[in-house]
């Protein structure tokens, strides 16, 4: 790829990249949230058009301008949020994927094929399942089969590992290592390091939209990588004092609670949580971890079991009733579930609170208090924005993450349930957002804190449970030794 | 090569807002100039004829302000409704339900009550109609999913047929010659009018304060706030906790009552007795959805909007008689129109960039 | 006794013909992730096209081809303000019905009272239209009867066995995967809204010119309507539809039935609608799950969002 630019809504998502990648090589890239990397892999791909540049295959120049193409020229892509039909079978989304899928009884007469297929990977399917019910590791793979059955001598994997457990990435390397060794190229895009270091041969290093170097990962080193990335030397450097835990804020006992599908997503799962502390919750996304937040919120119903806030029971009283009693919730999707888009960022400052007294006296809601409040959880929390008259959705998702979690902290809240909080945030967010829940915890409340990444785990929580498949495999205290086996319990075997 | 880009605009000031929405009329005029081009009557001259029918004259202005009255009032009511995506396409049964209720308190209290309590009695009575009608499509939506377009519409069928029902059984009236449709209303019962005209004043005056107040409503209460938010993003408000029910039942009461209101006012203004569904609405409670559509969901931009449709409803009377044009013509001014008016949005929320370049791109 | 019930079977049939072919269009077009409100406006376009085309050209078949391609033609304006402007479709599903209902209104007029001399002839199918009762019921009817079942079929067997059916399904269910697979989701929902415009305008046209060979203003009396309420009830199943569109046309006949009995003719004439509100509710109170749509029903896809 030669010198390809491109600008979404005025910034520069690309400038002036190049790269290039050999058969039989991995090519890693690496780079922060909202670097590029996406954007230039779905140019590669054919979904976006570049504003200049050129791609070149062995040298000639070629032009991609929609995705059939790009699989003409041999270029598979999996993408980071799988591109699958949830209510179709595995085999009505290869075929939906599959260039020479035939127009008549297509399912019949594609089964074979990719069944032969599957064979040579090594890959078990059953093809009649619906993609709703299988694991991220089972769904990505059927992303692999489409792009090789459709001939990709190029595959490209976005953050392919982010929803894998351990032993799903040892899967997917080795998968990726047996397609190196037949001669296929891949590009890697993630923003871990260790990755990178593990599974490329080189590496090219984006930030900000810009290359910022190449390097052969023989050559180089993570803190090397890093520096790279980011443009300093990135020490987390929190300071997580030692302190004693208060009295008993949340029990929860025992709950049992139905996922969207009518599936049990919470098995019988019970803790308690103390002031002064952060619980952390670590365990690939998808292991109940959304409905078990859910379920203390009150956002969705508890079959059995219960949970009590300050020895009040607030088992599947309505939202805001257990908003009054003291929780406060960050959700997992934020634009999703927390603001109204095209209501005013005022507007939205209040969604949860605008029923409390200090902005709303019987039927009206007190405006100059709700204004004022926007304009503190601002400059509080650095939410970029030139007027609190602004339409919400014309912030960027950082500054909307920013004010939904001004906006939950700043009621100064007994429990806090923060779901990925830093998720999709950048480095200087991320610090500012940990150190307020560092504070949080100072200050007397507990946190809930849902977490895929472990460093940050390990960092913030005082104690941490591991959840998969609905179950706690074991709750330990942040210096349990134990903890070095966190991958095999996010993995599913018991921890003690 | 030519390019055309579109790009989210972000920036939209009330007067840009303001110049689409006329250009977007003006444009389906046009249009609709040229499909009577095709059906062979002089578009011009047709159209000049809709405006000067309806703005041209007293008599035309009288009429405008007299169509404007349920317009305006259902309007604001659907403003409220569209806001929080309930698409209450239900008006015409709130209103057939008002003009019943209130038909009934009229004819049952009327001679026995001074006109001072009788009218208010009326209004009170066919708010309530109008609400019922409107809560029942509430609570089918919230409690058994039952999407509201279809509920409405049904609704609007059933009152059709009970208000004919009615009006040729248990209703009707010894005064009719046989015809079909109740007695006229006691004289302490009709409301007044401005002399010289069909204008029900009451009504009129009521249909302003509404729209205020359903500004305030929308834009100062908690509740107004409330279904602004479930009408943005259902998911943040059941974060929110906001009680989807309890919104859903208040906004569907507002928004049929006051379509209610108006069903009082075409009967004890206008008609004084109860009549065949057609008689009592001309299709009001369709009509209403364009002039809350056109009013940008702002019920006091709906006073405007309204007199504007009101407008064309006369003027469609008025080429009836002069051009010999059956009464649908007016439903296809409103369509296109309508149609106009959403493609003229596209327009002013995205911004169209043409880039016309000599190089070739790869 | 016999005649009766042989009578309202018969009659039956012919009622639900025309909720039949606009409900398998409203499929198709939900299917894709449009909703489409027209078709009440569309399929009264579709009854005055065919009349007009027929009573001027004495030919019925060039009335109804007529009638298919007008309704398609009016269909695009949906089309283009839902998937290419991504306007709010209930809205403009309503303008379309307006500007149908207005227009067929306006072109009908000079036709109205006029009765069709040259009308869609009922066909037998030799042989099978001799087997006693079933015979005059299935096999001796208008040929918008067969053609009703035979598109419902045929829409079936392209949504569920064909490569363009797994098409459309995705991108009604999720059209931004759908486009990463190489699928113009923009001509997919073109192709299905236009179709089943088509499709509307073939249940209006059997009205003019087989049902009632007769043109009246308000002929389609709510039809459209039913046939959006029969897409949910048909769990937007093709196969299902056949099913429930014949059993609203058995509501529609009933009426005539319980006349005589003394039933209030008003309250015979609500019953389809109340009808459609109940069984809505029956699905709903026996597993609200099953009430769900194409997953990105009626939501609007931006190509290049990120």
């Amino acid at each position: 790829m030669k010198d390809i630019c491109k600008s979404f809504h005025g910034i520069h998502a690309n400038k002036d990249i190049n790269l290039y990648v050999r058969s039989g090589e991995i090519l890693g890239l690496l780079g922060e949230n909202g670097a590029g990397k996406t954007t230039l892999m779905n140019i590669l791909y054919g979904l976006y058009q570049p504003d200049s540049g050129r791609i070149e295959i062995n040298g000639s120049p070629i032009c991609i301008s929609n995705p059939v193409e790009s699989i003409t020229h041999g270029i598979g892509m999996v993408h980071q949020h799988f591109m699958l039909i949830q209510n179709h079978s595995v085999l009505e989304n290869i075929a939906l994927g599959y260039k020479d899928t035939p127009f008549f009884f297509p399912k019949k007469k594609l089964r074979n094929r990719v069944e032969e297929f599957s064979k040579q990977f090594d890959f078990k399917m059953d093809l009649d399942q619906r993609v709703w019910q299988l694991s991220a590791g089972e769904q990505q793979r059927i992303e692999i089969i489409k792009a090789l059955l459709n001939g990709a001598d190029l595959l490209i994997l976005d953050e392919p590992t982010s929803v894998l457990t351990p032993l799903e990435i040892k899967e997917l390397i080795s998968i990726l290592r047996q397609m190196k060794a037949e001669g296929h190229m891949v590009i890697f895009i993630s923003h871990k390091l260790d990755e990178i270091m593990d599974i490329c041969d080189r590496v090219t290093v984006l930030q900000k939209g810009r290359v910022v170097g190449h390097a052969d990962t023989a050559d180089t080193s993570k803190k090397a990588l890093a520096r790279m990335m980011v443009g300093r030397d990135v020490v987390f450097n929190i300071d997580r004092e030692k302190l004693e835990p208060g009295k008993k804020v949340l029990s929860v006992q025992e709950i049992h609670v139905t996922g969207d599908k009518g599936m049990p997503a919470v098995k019988g799962v019970s803790f308690e949580l103390f002031e002064n502390e952060i619980f952390g919750i670590a365990g690939v996304a998808g292991n109940g971890q959304r409905e078990l937040a859910e379920a203390i919120t009150g956002i969705r119903k508890i079959d059995s079991g219960s949970v009590h806030m300050n020895g009040k029971d607030i088992t599947n009283k309505s939202p805001r009733h257990i908003y009054d009693n003291g929780v406060s919730h960050v959700p997992e999707e934020r634009i999703r579930f927390g603001i109204a888009p095209g209501l005013f960022l005022y507007d939205n400052a209040i969604l949860k609170q605008h029923h409390l007294k200090k902005f709303s006296k019987r039927y009206f809601l007190k405006y100059s208090q709700v204004k004022n409040h926007a304009k503190t959880i601002i400059s509080d929390f650095k939410v970029a924005t030139h007027s609190i008259n602004n339409q919400i959705r014309n912030l960027s998702g950082g500054n909307i993450q920013k004010l939904i979690l001004g906006r939950e902290i700043s009621e100064q809240p007994q429990l806090l349930v923060a779901s990925h909080p830093t998720y999709g945030l950048d480095v200087g967010a991320t610090q500012f957002l940990r150190e307020h829940l560092l504070a949080l915890r100072k200050q007397g409340s507990s946190v809930l804190l849902f977490s895929e990444d472990l460093e940050e785990i390990f960092e913030l929580c005082d104690r941490v449970a591991v959840i998969f498949a609905g179950e706690f495999m074991g709750i330990l205290k942040s210096d349990d030794e134990r903890l070095a086996d966190i991958g095999l319990m996010m993995a599913g075997s018991k921890g003690f | 090569m030519i390019k055309i880009t579109t790009s989210d605009r972000y920036d939209i000031s009330p007067l840009r807002s303001l110049m689409t929405n006329i250009f977007s009329l003006v444009a389906g005029l046009c249009v609709i100039g040229i499909i009577f081009l095709i059906a062979g009557v002089n578009p011009l001259y047709a159209i000049s004829q809709i405006f000067l029918g309806s703005f041209g004259s007293l008599y035309g202005i009288k009429e405008t302000m007299t169509k404007a009255i349920p317009l305006i009032l259902i309007g604001a009511g659907l403003t409220l409704a569209f806001r929080a995506k309930f698409w209450n396409i239900g008006a015409e049964g709130q209103l057939l339900m008002g003009a019943i209720f209130s038909t009934w308190t009229g004819l049952t209290l009327g001679d026995q009550l001074p006109s001072y309590l009788i009218v208010p009695l009326m209004f009170f009575s066919g708010f309530m109609g109008g609400a019922l009608w409107g809560i029942i499509p509430a609570i089918l939506k919230i409690k058994y999913s039952i999407n509201e377009v279809i509920s409405t519409l049904m609704l609007n069928y059933i009152c059709a047929e009970f208000l004919t029902m009615l009006i040729v059984g248990p209703w009707k009236g010894n005064t009719r010659f046989g015809f079909p449709g109740t007695d006229n209303l006691p004289g302490a019962a009709i409301l007044g009018v401005i002399p010289g005209s069909r204008i029900h004043y009451a009504t009129l005056i009521l249909s302003l304060i509404c729209a205020v107040i359903l500004c305030v409503v929308i834009y100062r209460t908690r509740f107004g706030y409330e279904a602004r938010v479930v009408g943005e993003n259902p998911d943040a408000g059941k974060y929110a906790g906001i009680n989807f029910l309890r919104t859903s039942l208040i906004l569907m009461a507002i928004s049929g009552g006051l379509a209610g209101f108006a069903g009082v006012g075409e009967i004890a203004g206008i008609h004084h007795y109860l009549g065949y569904p057609a008689s009592v609405s001309s299709g009001y409670g369709f009509t209403a959805i364009i002039v809350a559509w056109l009013a940008k969901l702002n019920p006091l931009y709906a006073i405007v909007s309204g007199l504007f449709f009101a407008g064309i409803l006369v003027g469609g009377d008025a080429i009836q008689i002069s051009l010999g044009l059956p009464a649908a013509t007016v439903e296809i001014v409103n369509g296109t129109l309508l149609i106009f008016l959403i493609m003229g949005e596209y327009f002013l929320n995205n911004k169209i960039s043409v880039h016309i370049s000599t190089k070739s791109k790869g | 006794m016999e005649e009766i019930i042989i009578s309202t079977l018969q009659r039956t049939m012919i009622a639900g013909t025309p909720l039949l072919l606009a409900t398998t269009g409203e499929i198709i077009c939900e299917r894709s992730g449009i909703l489409n409100l027209g078709v009440e406006g569309v399929m009264a376009v579709g009854a005055v096209v065919a009349f007009m085309v027929t009573m001027t050209t004495g030919l019925p078949w060039l009335g109804v081809l007529a009638a298919v391609a007008a309704g398609m033609t009016l269909s695009v304006i949906h089309a283009v303000a839902a998937i290419t402007l991504q306007a709010n479709q209930v809205v403009s599903g309503l303008a379309l019905t307006m500007l149908g209902l207005g227009l067929s209104g306006m072109l009908g007029k000079p036709y109205v009272g006029k009765p069709l001399t040259l009308k869609m002839n009922d066909v037998a199918i030799p042989y099978l239209s001799d087997l006693p009762y079933i015979g005059k019921i299935l096999f001796f009817q208008s040929p918008f009867f067969y053609l009703a079942i035979f598109l419902a079929l045929g829409a079936w067997f392209l949504l569920e066995r064909t490569r363009l059916g797994i098409q459309i399904r995705s991108t009604g269910e999720n059209p931004k995967a759908t486009e990463t697979q190489g699928v113009n989701v923009f001509l997919i929902r073109y192709l299905c809204v236009i179709t089943g415009g088509g499709f509307s305008a073939l249940a209006g046209a059997h009205l003019s010119t087989s049902y009632s060979k007769s043109w009246i203003e308000g002929m389609t009396a709510g039809r459209g309507w039913i046939a959006i309420a029969l897409t949910i009830f048909a769990l937007w199943n093709p196969g299902r539809a056949i099913w429930a569109a014949f059993l609203f046309g058995g509501i529609f006949v009933v009426q005539y039935l319980m006349q005589p009995l003394g039933i209030s003719p008003n309250f015979l004439s609500m019953l389809p609608y109340i009808a459609t509100l109940v069984i809505l509710l029956l699905i709903s109170l026996k597993d609200p799950k099953r009430l769900n749509a194409p997953a990105m029903l009626s939501a609007p896809y931006n190509r290049g969002e990120r």
